[in-house]
């Protein structure tokens, strides 16, 4: 069920990304992308009534294995999530410049290269 | 030179770009000079690194624990690609970017470019390679809107978009494999997904991994991007992403994932050979009507583009089908020998595109004429690449197509419908000569129009660096002969035709460590 919101989430960045005129609105879209995945990837590690993936001297392994989530995924996340963000730093310095050039956010109105 | 020498590739250009903008922010000659050293030690350790093969383990940790660098054929022919085209592109860079300001920066976001992509090229971690690719991808965004005019910047936006939207169904298509397998290391994912059964979220996984892989390598239906971005670039960036970038991070991370990790089936092959034939033709008539000299040349590279995935799609359909060896191992042969030409060339006509745009401050080829006389250096390089990327004997782009050719025509004894194959290969081969024969004729025959009176030929580094390409060009046939052969191409191929070889491979090199 949430991997199916999950899903929802990802097209309608999609969506946005793809279909809307306004850059910032476009970036936007590509962050709802971004986040739909950053979603995706802890729950793919979750297991119902788990425990934090913590271990220390009074943990047993075994016990650690058996009810701890699967750490890695929130691993890859933090490291996703610092990517996007300089992917929508990049973004937004290219929408303020374009404003500057333009002095419009509509991408209808950016047309200067065709064919 | 040993495999522990492998990091060298990525931590050398990651340590010059954080070098340079910190030592060279007021003198330009120290940014310069940093930068060709920093690429000329990329080649130099390109080269000595040829004979290496094996697996680097990071901090200690095996894998599928840790992140494993991997070095085969296949990375070394790559490695080799960018090391060459990126020195090219830094001697080129030294009087061009005069025009620019701030070029220590712009040498920091070109090293921080080639990291990525050597770190792509090395990696044996699928979410490193995502790492990587991102690196590669920022700081190319960076790159194209360089020059913070109008038409840089819209294209720069669009390449962004499209771009990210690339990155994140790579990403998903990881998540996806990492839910089935339980591994990120490529070599486990690979023996996983062995044993694993073909569920439908799998399959998305693969069609995110084509769909992700061909938006950075431009192929077509995924190539709006490529026309605008390319020629908005500096021409020295323009030479990086047409030459190398989109390989690295589009071909190779593509024909990586799909031979060596998940294992070429029959109906991925004809996904490839489907792809490579649309991207073959479509590109090349939508090159033919340009006027643009920079826009012509980057459908061209869509077109190009084809012929590798083309060469590379009918190896692994052969393969798959179980159908002769030798003629699969032909036609891959053609498609990475056609990869590493087109780097080349492409790169070389960027330059020159460069060169004459910076003597007579236009683009548009109706705008030029009788430059022949003016820029004679130019004029050389510009025919020698033109002719080898059209397939004019004896230059490289002419073996390589001529491979492909001989291998779709072998393969068409088993399967007939191959002939059609070598046909359309032919065919956009003679109207990528027409089209060449035009920028030629435009730019450098005729009268010389009164506005260009004043055209002087490029400063002498940037011809030297037109020269060192345009000598790759007319020599890289050699590669061709057996003891050469046996040293840079046929280990590459081999390294593909392996296919899920890969794993037991890396297995054995980590084992042995």
């Amino acid at each position: 069920m949430v991997y199916a919101l999950c899903f929802v989430l990802f097209m309608i960045g999609l969506y946005c990304a793809l279909t809307k005129k306004n850059v910032i609105k476009i970036v936007i879209g590509l962050g709802i992308m971004e986040y739909a995945v950053n979603l995706f990837l802890p729950l793919l590690g979750y297991r119902k009534n788990g425990t934090a993936p913590i271990m220390d001297r009074a943990t047993d392994p075994l016990e650690f294995l058996a009810t701890a989530v699967d750490p890695l995924p929130q691993a890859l996340v933090l490291t996703s999530i610092v990517i996007g963000l300089g992917v929508t730093a990049m973004a937004i310095a290219i929408c303020i410049r374009l404003y500057e050039k333009y002095g419009t956010y509509d991408i209808t109105e950016m047309r200067r290269l065709r064919g | 030179m040993s495999i522990l020498a492998l990091p060298v590739m990525v931590a050398l250009p990651l340590g010059f770009a954080f070098l340079i903008p910190i030592v060279a922010r007021r003198a330009k000659a120290v940014a310069d000079s940093l930068a060709n050293i920093a690429t000329l030690g990329l080649v130099a350790f390109a080269v000595l690194l040829l004979p290496v093969r094996g697996v680097y383990v990071i901090g200690g940790w095996k894998p599928p624990i840790g992140i494993s660098w991997v070095l085969d054929g296949y990375g070394n022919l790559m490695l080799l690609v960018v090391a060459v085209v990126s020195f090219a592109s830094t001697l080129y860079s030294v009087r061009y970017m005069e025009r620019y300001t701030a070029s220590h920066r712009y040498y920091s976001l070109f090293l921080l470019m080639v990291t990525g992509m050597n770190g792509v090229i090395i990696t044996g971690d699928l979410f490193n390679l995502f790492v990587f690719l991102e690196i590669a991808s920022i700081s190319s965004y960076a790159l194209v809107a360089f020059g913070c005019e109008q038409d840089e910047l819209e294209a720069s936006f669009k390449y962004l978009v499209l771009g990210s939207i690339g990155s994140t169904l790579v990403l998903l298509g990881i998540a996806f494999v990492y839910g089935a397998t339980g591994y990120l290391n490529m070599a486990s994912i690979s023996q996983g997904l062995a044993s694993a059964p073909r569920s439908p979220l799998l399959i998305l996984a693969f069609v995110f991994f084509i769909v992700g892989f061909g938006i950075k390598a431009a192929l077509v239906p995924f190539h709006p991007w490529l026309p605008d971005a390319h020629p908005s670039a500096p021409a020295p960036i323009s030479a990086m992403l047409s030459g190398v970038l989109i390989k690295a991070l589009g071909v190779y991370a593509l024909t990586r994932v799909l031979f060596n990790v998940i294992g070429v089936s029959e109906s991925l092959a004809i996904v490839l050979i489907a792809v490579g034939v649309l991207s073959m033709t479509v590109g090349v008539f939508l090159a033919v009507g340009q006027w643009d000299f920079k826009r012509l040349l980057a459908y061209h590279s869509i077109s190009q583009m084809g012929y590798v995935i083309l060469g590379i799609g009918m190896g692994g359909y052969i393969l798959a089908v179980g159908g002769r060896v030798e003629v699969a191992a032909l036609a891959m042969l053609g498609g990475i020998f056609h990869l590493a030409n087109h780097a080349v060339f492409k790169s070389l006509l960027f330059l020159c595109s460069g060169s004459i745009e910076m003597a007579t401050g236009t683009r548009q080829l109706k705008e030029m004429g009788g430059l022949g006389e003016r820029m004679p250096v130019t004029r050389a390089t510009c025919t020698i690449a033109s002719l080898s990327i059209a397939g004019v004997p004896p230059l490289n782009g002419f073996w390589s197509k001529l491979i492909i050719i001989i291998a779709a025509f072998q393969a068409s004894v088993d399967h007939p419908w191959f002939i059609a194959l070598a046909a359309i290969t032919i065919i956009v081969s003679f109207v990528t000569l027409i089209s060449f024969l035009k920028v030629l004729r435009y730019a450098f025959l005729g009268a010389l129009s009164q506005a260009l009176q004043q055209v002087k030929e490029s400063p002498a580094l940037m011809c030297v660096a037109l020269v060192i390409l345009a000598v790759f060009c007319v020599g890289m046939g050699l590669l061709l002969v057996p003891p050469v052969r046996e040293t840079v191409l046929e280990p590459a191929v081999r390294a593909l035709m392996g296919g899920l070889g890969y794993a037991g491979a890396v297995n054995a090199a980590v084992a042995g460590l």
